[in-house]
């Protein structure tokens, strides 16, 4: 496999949001406008990135019994350094993700790819599928967060696209509207997998 | 009264699962079951109080008499890992009818993120250590309740039919959302 395709695995292939599912609660809870799908997603990046690159350098230093207990403090050291540098520059999107900032730690994709890529190989290969899923990721929550702040507050990153006093869809901002977005988009993502077989 | 706020609160008004979304890999992924639901839920009362417990002694008499708040992250998750493997440990030894029933769900625990999450808001919320524990206790079991619902639902759900392209996470995700949205019916019972 060259090493680009590493890289265009998880936009498509295997998108971590649409075709693993993983890192649900994040997709569900950040998403009721695009920017804070982009902020989560360009967060999540930098610690899959991160976290993959070490963990591909110290995978022969770190003892196979220990390894998740390894993998968890190298991720949340790297999850640590996102949450202060996102608190000093852009604290708005700090207070609106809140809590999900610390929680990019328990996020399955990270350890997932640690687990499943990383420790098995090189460094190169590992920080291209780290920034190819971390891509994918942002790129589906931004799409999730477009469609909902569309019906839900009727703009897109935070630009008014419908007239004035015209009616939106409140449910879309709303948790219920998390759930009913996730499951549709889901659902036309598998449509168009299995028409173009990609 | 102000427990019993806490309480409602946690249980219904701000059900973990589906008003915050916390915990919803296990709710997709083990929820297939009504027993496997229980089961899963009592391993994370058990796990979410005692994390919450350690974890109050670690915020107020370690990380701040230190200054060290901004290793919150890397301690909390530090601890609740190895508190899972403290009581697996424990279980299998001392009550093993106990960690027959619960065992296999123990190590799921430590990637759910509504241990962590919920540690991390108990701190953020100034409660104090009985206000802590009763507010994790109260929303694993708002956990329990969303997750044997959807069970519920899921084992009738196998018997009807729905759209071929519906089929997995986006029924479950759409019947979640109904579930939500019945949940929502709650949010002005307490202040």
């Amino acid at each position: 496999m060259s090493s680009l395709k590493y890289f265009t695995n998880g936009l498509l292939k295997e998108n971590p949001t649409f075709v693993l599912v993983l890192g649900t609660c994040p997709t569900l809870a950040v998403t009721t406008a695009a920017f804070n799908g982009i902020g989560m997603g360009l967060a999540t990046t930098f610690v899959l990135v991160f976290s993959n690159m070490f963990i591909a350098m110290l995978k022969n230093y770190i003892p196979d019994k220990v390894r998740i207990a390894a993998f968890i403090v190298i991720i949340a050291t790297f999850v640590t350094i996102v949450d202060l540098l996102m608190k000093a520059y852009v604290p708005d999107i700090y207070k609106t993700l809140g809590i999900f900032i610390p929680l990019i730690v328990v996020n399955c994709i990270i350890l997932g790819r640690a687990e499943a890529f990383a420790q098995k190989n090189e460094v190169k290969s590992s920080i291209l599928d780290g920034l190819g899923m971390g891509l994918g990721f942002t790129l589906a929550i931004t799409l999730m967060g477009s469609i909902r702040e569309i019906l839900g507050s009727g703009s897109i990153f935070n630009i008014p696209i419908l007239a004035e006093n015209s009616k939106t869809i409140l449910l879309f901002i709303l948790p219920p509207g998390a759930f009913f977005t996730f499951g549709y988009m889901i659902a036309i993502f598998n449509r168009f997998k299995a028409k173009y077989k990609f | 009264m102000d427990l019993i706020n806490i309480i409602i609160l946690a249980l219904i008004v701000n059900n973990v699962i589906l008003v915050q979304f916390m915990g919803i890999c296990p709710f997709l992924g083990v929820s297939n079951k009504v027993s496997t639901s229980i089961g899963m839920g009592a391993a994370v009362v058990f796990v979410m109080a005692l994390a919450n417990f350690v974890t109050y002694f670690i915020q107020f008499y370690i990380l701040v008499p230190l200054h060290i708040e901004f290793m919150q992250t890397i301690s909390f998750i530090f601890v609740i890992a190895f508190l899972v493997q403290v009581v697996e440990i424990i279980l299998k030894k001392s009550a093993p009818a106990l960690y027959q029933a619960l065992g296999i769900y123990l190590p799921l625990i430590t990637t759910n993120c509504a241990v962590l999450g919920i540690a991390i808001l108990a701190v953020q919320k100034n409660y104090n250590l009985i206000q802590s524990v009763v507010y994790a206790s109260a929303i694993a079991v708002g956990f329990t309740l969303a997750m044997i619902l959807m069970a519920g639902i899921r084992e009738q759900m196998e018997l009807t039919g729905y759209p071929k392209g519906m089929k997995g996470f986006p029924i479950s995700l759409v019947t979640a959302g109904l579930l939500s949205l019945a949940f929502m019916g709650f949010s002005g019972l307490v202040k």
